[in-house]
């Protein structure tokens, strides 16, 4: 019985164990000068483990008496997970070693989240659930904190894991409300509890709190408050890995516990997400209009990309989930792409962050200008580009839901949204002469970059597949 | 009135006065040997509910290590109880209006809760019956067994956890003298002793 459990888990164990293993061996070699043999190898298996998961079985299967699930919509987020951590990891080798943080600690840590990540996505069980998120919430907080010199960076960790700890506390209660009445942790049993689709009072206030401290971790007003400060505070290659990866896996989650664990009583969950998805698009496209950091300003950016994601989940429908796991997989490759860039902004040599520099900066760099403006035209979701089929795919899926009225507040919102996407590439394009920028890049990040763009335009041909495979996907999930 | 129940209202009414002298007794020295006191007794609890093997715990990591542990830290550390104590009375008002709604709130859980219907069932289905297993290894089943995956889990946070206490305060310091065992243990006199052969008269 263990050796199949194990077999099930078998990518997760993979990971974990090379963690484990990678660690001693940096720990008793050349410790962080073994930090880019690590990194490399790391960000390899993390590739290999995602391609085979993408090309091995179809079908579903439960580990460890239901505490974990491994199916299509499992997998579907594993890859993404996995795939942009590893690019995200070769990202951001350059530039840890120019700002002289490259430790062999920093790949172990994300290869730790990873299996984290992992974990949530494929949980079947409260306790499954709280152990991944925990997994990966701690690593976070780590590496959040990873440039200790720095006071903004020590900061930022300190907030990430004070803030983190309260959304912890929120999220538990609500687990031990939901077992105090279900008398059961998995989420196929707290399913069977609610008969005849009516929510019980211990369930709703479970649900509630559970989806609380849910919405922390994926940044959705009103729970966003630690987004901003953290994304600026962190190194720049951590903030591009807290956009991506962790981003996914807690939607993921979030998509699997209103589904699995309170699938039949839709109507009362559906209208939690539907508030949370509204007031995360519009915070996020008003308070982003003031920030002249980019970091901050992708902060605010992700708060409303999390609120367009969640107005999949706030559809209840198989549908919406199919329009989450696109609008999911397109965002992460805009970030990644957009990412690229801003780690390489510098300023004789001192990384910077401030949108100012920008002024111009198609005359210096064309074609970086240019992939930069495709990446913000998709991010904005101006029609030509994917970005604009992510949302387009969330509208539809709340209007068919008859949500017109989040339908109408999306489009709203992002409309107020596109005003700071469209002032960098005003400023690339249009800009005053200023105090220039210079963006040296190597092969990785420049090819993360270029690619990303290309991805934006190419893949409205047919979205790469992704739609199929999404659908498929949710139809594991929702039935 | 059978012997277990005055054990256990004896016991009851010794745990609730140890906690109450626990918190209210000034000498910080006192309040630890209380509540150790207040550990032993639930212990015995314990063993009346029937579950010896949680109450040998109590005794063994909350009174063997966790309560002396307490003792030295308040034994060493100069801390004056009585400003603590005067901060505490400051807040007081606020902490008890808070504590009074916190439980105006739980009456009002407490008053529309109930179950479902499968809670009991679902709740027993996990652990081993306890006419076949006695306690200690009911607890075994459940833990390194049924929730492995959750243990080992757990041992990853554990792990996670150490690994940033270390990547977040540890500095190697250049110019520290550290033992080398392996360089002490090889020393021999020819390396540690040098004969100089000084002439009569002349000094080194």
């Amino acid at each position: 019985m263990i050796s199949a459990d194990l077999n099930i888990v078998l990518p997760e164990l993979i990971l974990a164990v090379y963690a484990m293993g990678a660690l001693m061996f940096a720990v008793y070699t050349g410790k962080d000068a073994t930090a880019p043999l690590i990194l490399g190898s790391t960000a390899a298996l993390m590739a290999a483990l995602g391609v085979w998961i993408a090309i091995s079985g179809s079908g579903a299967a439960t580990a460890f008496g239901g505490a974990f699930i491994d199916d299509g919509f499992s997998r579907f987020a594993k890859v993404i997970i996995l795939l942009s951590a590893a690019a995200i990891l070769l990202m951001s080798q350059s530039y840890m070693e120019r700002i002289g943080i490259l430790k062999f600690e920093y790949p172990i840590l994300i290869a730790l989240a990873t299996v984290g990540m992992m974990m949530m996505v494929s949980a079947g069980d409260l306790m499954a659930l709280y152990m991944g998120l925990e997994l990966q919430s701690l690593s976070l907080y780590v590496i959040a904190a990873l440039h200790r010199d720095d006071q903004r960076s020590t900061e930022a960790g300190l907030k990430y894991f004070v803030l983190g700890a309260l959304s912890s506390g929120l999220l538990l209660y609500g687990a031990s409300l939901t077992y105090g009445y279900a008398g059961t942790t998995l989420f196929s049993g707290i399913l069977e509890t609610i008969s005849d689709g009516k929510m019980p009072i211990g369930l709703l206030l479970g649900l509630v709190f559970l989806f609380a401290g849910l919405a922390f971790k994926v940044s959705a007003a009103p729970f966003h408050m630690w987004t901003p400060d953290v994304y600026e505070g962190s190194p720049t290659p951590v903030t591009a890995f807290f956009a991506t990866a962790p981003k996914v896996a807690a939607m993921a989650l979030f998509a699997r516990v209103a589904h699995d664990a309170f699938g039949t009583v839709t109507a009362d969950w559906t209208q939690i997400i539907a508030l949370l998805s509204v007031v995360s698009m519009f915070l996020g496209a008003i308070a982003a209009i003031g920030q002249r950091d980019i970091k901050r300003l992708m902060a605010y950016s992700s708060i409303a990309h999390m609120g367009f994601a969640l107005m999949g989940l706030a559809a209840g429908t198989m549908f919406g989930i199919q329009a989450m796991l696109i609008y999911l997989a397109i965002y992460v490759v805009m970030n990644i792409g957009t990412f690229a860039f801003i780690l390489s902004m510098e300023r004789d040599g001192q990384p910077v962050t401030d949108i100012d520099g920008l002024h111009q900066y198609s005359k210096a760099e064309p074609l970086k200008a240019l992939a930069l403006l495709v990446l913000m035209f998709s991010l904005a979701g101006v029609p030509p580009m994917v970005g604009f089929f992510g949302k387009f795919y969330v509208l539809q899926a709340a209007v068919d839901a008859d949500l017109a009225w989040l339908a109408v507040a999306g489009v709203i919102a992002s409309v107020i949204g596109a005003f700071y996407y469209l002032r960098i590439v005003y400023f690339m394009y249009f800009g005053e002469e200023r105090d220039a920028i210079q963006t040296p890049m190597n092969a990785y990040n420049w090819a993360a970059l270029v690619g990303a763009a290309v991805i934006m335009v190419a893949g409205v041909v047919n979205l790469f597949g992704v739609e199929a495979l999404a659908a498929a996907a949710a139809e594991t999930l929702v039935n | 009135m059978t012997l277990a129940v005055f054990t256990f209202y004896v016991f009851s009414t010794i745990v609730i006065l140890a906690g109450l002298l626990t918190v209210l007794s000034r000498n910080p020295v006192h309040s630890v040997l209380w509540l150790i006191l207040a550990f032993f007794t639930s212990a015995g609890l314990f063993v009346l509910l029937g579950a010896e093997f949680v109450a040998m715990l109590l005794v063994i990591v909350y009174v063997g290590a966790v309560a002396v542990l307490f003792l030295f830290v308040v034994m060493m550390l100069d801390v004056d109880f009585a400003e603590l104590k005067a901060e505490m009375a400051r807040f007081m008002p606020v902490a008890m209006l808070i504590g009074v709604v916190l439980l105006m709130e739980l009456g009002l859980v407490f008053g529309v809760w109930n179950f479902a219907d499968q809670a009991g069932d679902l709740r027993q289905a996990v652990t081993p019956s306890l006419s076949e297993a006695h306690n200690t290894q009911a607890l075994g089943e459940i833990v390194y067994t049924q929730y492995i995956y959750l243990f080992q889990a757990a041992g990853l946070i554990l792990l996670v956890a150490m690994i940033g206490a270390i990547v977040l305060t540890l500095r190697h310091r250049p110019n520290i003298k550290r033992q080398n065992i392996v360089a002490q243990i090889n020393r021999d006199p020819a390396q540690a002793m040098e004969l100089k052969n000084v002439k009569p008269g002349q000094g080194l």
